[in-house]
C-alpha cells in the first residue's frame, strides 16, 4: 500500500533536478562588472564597439574576466571592484557621451545555467544597497497649468472668431468667461465646444451678467493624468540614464505615483539631486520692445518677467506660455551646416504644429526656453527665430560651445517633465548595511534550519531524517521558484524564508504524530504509515489554506518589503504542502514501502499507555462498537482509512507493543490480511456516494 | 522519545472559566495600554525621516545632538541602535523642507563634525504615504479575518469560523498590547508579523477543530466537553512540537536577524506563545459557548443498504 508508481517518483526526481538547477545560480556569487549601453535608442552596440572596449582596456593594462555582448549592451567583468572603477573611468573618457557606462554586478553562474534561464534571485534594495523613491505627480499643479494654457487658447479662439467677451477669470479649477449678452455666449459656447472636446461648459447667470463656466471634463482629466505620469516616467528614465545605473526600476504605482529604484547607487545625493529636479520646460517669447533698463530698476512691464539668460544678459520674457516641455521628444547636441555647435530638438506632432505657427508669426524675434525648477525659472537659451520651422525638427545654434550645446540638450531632454513631482517616500540603504542584511537573513535561516533539523531528527529518528530531507527539498524548491520568477528578495523575504522552515515542519509533525497515534492504537507498521499520511492530509490542507489567505492579503495590501514577505510566504506554503505530503511520502515509500517485513516504524520510541486507562485504546474500542453497528446498518460515514484502521486494530490488538515485540510471522500474516481486506473494502466503498 | 504522555484526557473544558477570566483580563489590559499609552508607530506610519549612521568609534550622542541643534532640529531623537557605534536619528515631519534635502543637510553636517560617519540607511515617508500604509494594514487585517471566518465556516461550520477568528484576534490584540506597553516600535514589518501570526495561529485552531470533528464521529456517546478535551489532548504533542520548531527559527531570527528583524521576531514570539494558549482555551471555549452540536459537523446520510455486501 505504501508504494508509488514510477511516474510519482519521476515527478519527485524532476522537481528535485528543477530545484537544484534553479537554486544553484544563487550560490555562484557575483563579480563586479561594467555595463555599457547606448544613451539613445538609435545608437547600436555592436562588435565594433566591443572591439573598441577591448582595445581600450588592453591599452590601459586592465585585465578583464571576459566581455560579452548581450542584447544592446556590453558587459565587462573584472576580478575586483578596484579595476572595475578604474575601467569605468577609462571607458567613460574613451567612448564619450554616447553611452551609459554603469557599474554593475554580474552573476558568476556558468553559461549553460544562464542559457537555461537559471538566474540568481534579484536582491532587493535592503540587501544590495541603493535608493528607493516614490514620487507623486502634482496633479493639482498640472491641472492648474493646463487651465492656464486653455485660457490662453480660448482667448485667441474667441479673438479669431470675433466674439466679444468682457473677461476671463480663473477660479478654483474653473475658467469663468464673462459675456455681455446671451447671444455671444451661445455663439462662444458653440465655437469652443467644437474646438475643445476636453472641456465641459455650463451657463450661469450672475447679476444680469452672462457667465460661461468652463471646466476640464473628468475623463479628460484622467487621460491627462495618465499621460502626464507616463511622460514623467519617460523623463525620469532619461535622467536615470544620465546617472549611469545598471538596472534601474522605474514604474507606475497607482494613479499618480512613480516608483524609482536605483540599486547599487552610492552617491545618493547626486541621485536625489537629479531626480528631485522637478523641472519643467516652457517656451515663451522674449520681449525686446520694452525697456530692459527700467525693468532692471524694478519696473517690470505688465505681462512680462525679468530673467537672466544662462551665462548671458538679462532679458524680459512674456508671461504667456506658448509651448511646454512635454512636446519635446528629444534633444541632442550636434553641429549645424556651418559646423557650429548646435542643439537639435524634436517635437511631437501637436508641438510641431504650435511651433510652426509660433515661428511664422515671430520671424526675427527671440524666443526663450525656460527651465523651471521649484518655482525658480532660468532661461536655458534665447535664440532668434530665423524662419518658419515646420515638421517639428528644430535646430538651435550660434553663440555656444559644444560643451554648452551638450548641457542645453541634456537640460531640455531631462527637463521635460509634464507635471511637477514630489518625493513622498525615500528609502536609502548603504552598501555595507545591504551586505550585513544578507548575512543576517542567511544566518537566521541557516541556524533556524539547523536547530529544527537536529530537534526533529532526535525526536523522530529515521522519520525525522526524512522530514528534514523533505524540508531541505522544500527550501530548494522555494528558492528555485523564486529565482525562476525573478522575485525580488528582501530582508523580510528572507525572514519569510526562515519562517517557512519553521512552519513547513508543521506538516511533517502532523504526519509523524498521526503515524505514532496509529501505532499506539496498535495498527501494523505499514498501515500506520499509510493512515498517518492519509489522515494528516486534510488537516495540513486546511491549516495551510488559512495561512495562504493571510499571505494573499499581505500581498494585496502590503507594499515594498511586506510584499516580498508575502510572496515568499505564499510560495513557501505551496512548496511545503508538496514536499511534506508528496515528497516525504515518496521517500518513505521508497525506503519502507517495498519491505514485506516491516516490524517496526523508526519514528522514535513510542509510549503506549497501559491498557484500559489510555484514551486512544479506549477510543478505538468505542469506535469498534460503532463500526460494527454502522456496518450492519450499511451506514458508513467514516473515511476509508478510518475503517481499515479500526478493523485492523480490532484484530491485531496483540501487536500493539510494536516497540518491543517482533513476532515476524504475525506481522506478515496481518499485513497480508490487511491487504486482502483493503482490496475488498475498496470495491465496496467505490460504490458509495461521497459524503 | 516522547515528551507527552497523557494517560487521560486533560479536562481543558472544565478550566474554561479560568481561561475566560485570564483572556478577558489580558484582553482588557491590552486594550487599556493601547488606548492610554498608544503605539510607538514607526516612521512607516507616522511619516518623517529616519537616518541610521555608523561611526568608526563609539558615537558621541551629545555631539550629534549639538550638530542637530545647530541645524534647528533639536526636536530630533538621537539614540544608539544595535551597537554603540550605530546611531539612529529620527526627524519629525517638516512640511517646509523636502525629505531629500533634509537627510542631505543632516548628513553633510554630521560629516563635517566627524568624517568617519557612514550613512547606512535613510528612510523618509511622506505623511500621506504613512496614512495609506496604516489604512492598508487595517484593510489587510479585515480581509484576513473575513477570509479565515469564511473558510472555516465553509470547511467546518460558522461557529468554528467565529471561534477561530476571535481566538486569533485575541492574539493580535495581545501582541499589539505588548507593543503598546513596552513602547516597542511598531513598524511595517511588525504589522507583517502580526498578519502572519493571524494566518499561522489559526492553523492551531484548524488542527484542533479537525480533531473535534473526527472525534464527534468516533466518540458518539461522549459529551461535547469530552470530545473537545480529547481532541485537544490528542493534538497537544503536535501543538508543542510544531510551535517549538517555529519558535526555534524565530529565536534564530532574534539572535542573528539584526535590528530590522528584532521586533518582527518579538511579535512572532508573543504570537506563537499566545497562539498556543488561545487555540486551546479560547477557540474551543467559544465553540462550546456557541453551543456546538454533533449534528453541526457529522452529517447523517441515508444510504441504501444493498451495496454494502463486502463487509470484512
Amino acid at each position: 500500500m505504501n508504494r508509488y508508481a514510477l511516474w510519482q517518483y519521476l515527478i519527485i526526481v524532476i522537481s528535485l533536478i528543477f530545484g537544484l538547477l534553479y537554486t544553484s545560480p544563487n550560490f555562484y556569487g557575483e563579480s563586479p562588472a561594467v555595463q555599457i549601453s547606448p544613451l539613445r535608442g538609435s545608437v547600436n552596440v555592436d562588435n565594433a564597439l566591443l572591439q573598441r572596449v577591448e582595445d581600450a582596456l588592453k591599452q590601459a593594462n586592465h585585465s578583464t574576466d571576459g566581455l560579452v555582448l548581450e542584447g544592446n549592451s556590453i558587459k565587462v567583468r573584472f576580478a575586483d571592484t578596484d579595476t572595475q572603477i578604474k575601467a569605468k573611468d577609462l571607458l567613460e573618457s574613451a567612448l564619450g557621451g554616447e553611452y551609459i557606462i554603469a557599474l554593475n554586478l554580474l552573476p558568476n553562474s556558468p553559461q549553460w545555467l544562464t542559457s537555461l534561464g537559471a538566474l540568481p534571485m534579484y536582491l532587493g534594495l535592503d540587501l544590495r544597497g541603493g535608493v528607493h523613491f516614490m514620487l507623486e505627480v502634482d496633479m493639482e499643479g498640472m491641472l492648474e497649468k493646463s487651465l492656464e494654457r486653455y485660457s490662453t487658447d480660448i482667448r485667441s479662439t474667441l479673438r479669431e472668431h470675433k466674439i466679444s467677451y468682457t473677461g476671463l477669470e480663473k477660479l478654483d479649477k474653473k475658467l469663468i468667461l464673462k459675456f455681455r449678452d446671451n447671444e455671444s455666449r451661445t455663439k462662444a459656447q458653440a465655437e469652443l465646444k467644437t474646438n475643445y472636446p476636453d472641456l465641459g461648459f455650463s451657463e450661469e447667470q450672475v447679476d444680469s451678467r452672462y457667465h460661461l463656466v468652463t471646466t476640464i471634463r473628468p475623463e479628460a482629466r484622467v487621460r491627462m493624468q495618465d499621460s502626464a505620469v507616463m511622460q514623467n516616467i519617460t523623463t525620469l528614465r532619461n535622467r536615470v540614464n544620465e546617472l549611469g545605473v545598471a538596472e534601474p526600476i522605474i514604474q507606475k504605482a497607482g494613479a499618480d505615483r512613480v516608483i524609482v529604484q536605483l540599486p547599487g547607487v552610492q552617491d545618493t545625493a547626486k541621485a536625489k539631486d537629479i531626480l528631485g529636479r522637478t523641472a519643467t520646460l516652457e517656451i515663451r517669447m522674449v520681449d525686446d520692445e520694452r525697456d530692459i533698463n527700467s525693468a532692471l530698476r524694478g519696473q517690470v512691464p505688465f505681462g512680462t518677467e525679468l530673467y537672466q539668460e544662462r551665462g548671458g544678459s538679462p532679458l524680459l520674457v512674456k508671461k504667456q506660455v506658448l509651448l511646454t516641455g512635454e512636446h519635446i521628444t528629444d534633444a541632442q547636441p550636434g553641429f549645424d551646416k556651418d559646423n557650429q555647435p548646435a542643439v537639435h530638438i524634436n517635437l511631437d506632432s501637436s508641438g510641431s504644429r504650435i511651433f510652426k505657427q509660433l515661428t511664422r508669426d515671430n520671424v526675427g524675434r527671440r524666443m526663450a526656453i525656460l527651465l523651471i525648477e521649484k518655482n525658480q525659472a532660468e532661461v536655458v537659451t534665447a535664440p532668434v527665430i530665423r524662419e518658419e520651422i515646420g515638421g517639428g525638427r528644430v535646430q538651435i545654434s550660434g553663440r555656444m560651445t559644444s560643451m554648452e550645446a551638450r548641457d542645453v540638450a541634456l537640460l531640455l531632454r531631462a527637463g521635460a517633465l509634464a507635471a511637477p513631482m514630489d518625493i513622498i517616500e525615500e528609502r536609502t540603504v548603504g552598501p555595507s548595511l545591504g551586505a550585513e542584511n544578507i548575512e543576517r537573513g542567511f544566518n537566521s535561516t541557516l541556524y533556524g534550519f539547523l536547530a529544527v533539523a537536529i530537534f526533529v531528527i532526535i525526536y523522530y529518528t529515521a522519520f525525522g531524517v526524512i522530514s528534514v530531507l523533505a524540508l531541505t527539498f522544500n527550501l530548494l524548491l522555494l528558492v528555485g521558484l523564486l529565482s525562476i520568477l525573478q522575485a525580488t528578495l528582501t530582508l523580510p523575504g528572507m525572514a519569510a524564508l526562515a519562517l517557512t522552515v519553521g512552519m513547513a515542519i508543521d506538516a511533517n509533525v502532523l504526519i509523524n504524530e498521526r503515524i505514532r497515534d496509529e501505532l499506539r492504537a496498535g495498527v501494523s507498521p505499514q498501515l500506520a504509515i499509510h493512515a498517518g499520511y492519509e489522515r494528516a492530509l486534510g488537516t495540513i490542507l486546511d491549516s495551510n489554506i488559512t495561512t495562504l489567505i493571510a499571505g494573499i492579503a499581505l500581498f494585496a495590501f502590503g507594499s515594498g518589503p511586506v510584499k516580498g514577505f508575502a510572496v515568499v510566504l505564499c510560495l513557501g506554503i505551496l512548496t511545503s504542502v508538496f514536499t511534506a505530503t508528496f515528497v516525504s511520502r515518496g521517500m518513505v515509500n521508497l525506503v519502507y514501502g517495498s519491505r514485506r517485513k516491516l516490524n517496526y516504524v523508526p519514528i522514535g520510541k513510542i509510549w503506549i499507555p497501559a491498557p484500559g486507562t489510555a484514551i486512544h485504546t479506549m477510543q478505538s474500542h468505542e469506535m469498534d462498537e460503532n463500526e460494527e453497528a454502522a456496518i450492519a446498518k450499511g451506514k458508513i460515514d467514516e473515511p476509508v482509512t478510518a475503517n481499515i484502521a479500526s478493523q485492523v486494530s480490532n484484530e491485531n490488538h496483540n501487536t500493539a507493543e510494536i516497540v518491543n515485540q517482533t513476532s515476524g510471522s504475525t506481522a506478515i500474516q496481518s499485513e497480508e490480511k490487511i491487504a486482502r481486506k483493503r482490496g475488498k473494502r475498496k470495491s465496496s466503498i467505490s460504490k458509495q456516494p461521497k459524503q | 522519545m516522547e515528551f507527552f504522555r497523557f494517560k487521560h484526557d486533560i479536562p481543558f473544558m472544565s478550566w474554561r472559566r479560568t481561561g475566560a477570566v485570564i483572556s478577558i483580563i489580558t484582553f482588557i489590559l491590552s486594550v487599556y495600554f493601547i488606548a492610554t499609552k498608544g503605539l510607538n508607530l514607526g516612521v512607516d506610519f507616522t511619516g518623517g525621516t529616519v537616518l541610521e549612521v555608523s561611526y568608526s568609534q563609539t558615537a558621541d550622542l551629545g555631539k550629534i545632538r549639538n550638530v542637530l541643534a545647530d541645524l534647528e532640529m533639536s526636536d530630533a531623537s538621537v539614540q544608539n541602535f544595535g551597537t554603540s557605534r550605530d546611531v539612529m536619528i529620527r526627524l519629525p515631519m517638516k512640511p517646509e523642507t523636502s525629505s531629500a534635502q533634509l537627510s542631505e543637510i543632516v548628513m553633510t553636517a554630521l560629516r563635517q563634525a566627524d568624517s568617519s560617519v557612514e550613512m547606512k540607511r535613510v528612510e523618509f515617508v511622506g505623511p500621506q504615504v504613512g496614512k495609506e500604509l496604516l489604512e492598508n494594514g487595517a484593510l489587510a487585517l479585515l480581509f484576513v479575518s473575513l477570509g479565515i471566518v469564511a473558510y472555516l465556516a465553509m470547511r467546518f461550520e460558522w461557529k468554528f469560523g467565529i471561534a477561530g477568528i476571535i481566538a486569533n484576534l485575541h492574539d493580535v490584540i495581545i501582541i499589539v498590547g505588548f507593543f503598546a506597553f513596552f513602547q516597542w516600535e511598531f513598524s511595517l514589518t511588525v504589522l507583517a508579523a502580526v498578519l502572519a501570526i493571524l494566518g499561522y495561529s489559526v492553523n492551531e485552531s484548524v488542527v484542533i477543530f479537525d480533531r473535534i470533528r473526527e472525534n464527534f464521529r468516533k466518540l458518539r456517546k461522549a459529551s461535547i466537553a469530552k470530545v473537545i478535551d480529547s481532541a485537544i489532548t490528542q493534538t497537544m504533542s503536535r501543538t508543542i512540537i510544531t510551535h517549538g520548531s517555529t519558535q526555534l527559527v524565530v529565536i534564530s531570527m532574534l539572535l542573528f536577524g539584526g535590528e530590522t528583524l528584532y521586533y518582527f521576531s518579538l511579535a512572532l514570539t508573543i504570537g506563537i506563545l499566545f497562539g498556543i494558549y488561545s487555540s486551546i482555551m479560547v477557540g474551543s471555549s467559544i465553540i462550546m459557548l456557541l453551543g456546538v452540536k454533533r449534528e453541526d459537523l457529522v452529517k447523517i446520510e441515508k444510504k441504501p443498504l444493498e451495496n454494502d455486501g463486502a463487509v470484512v
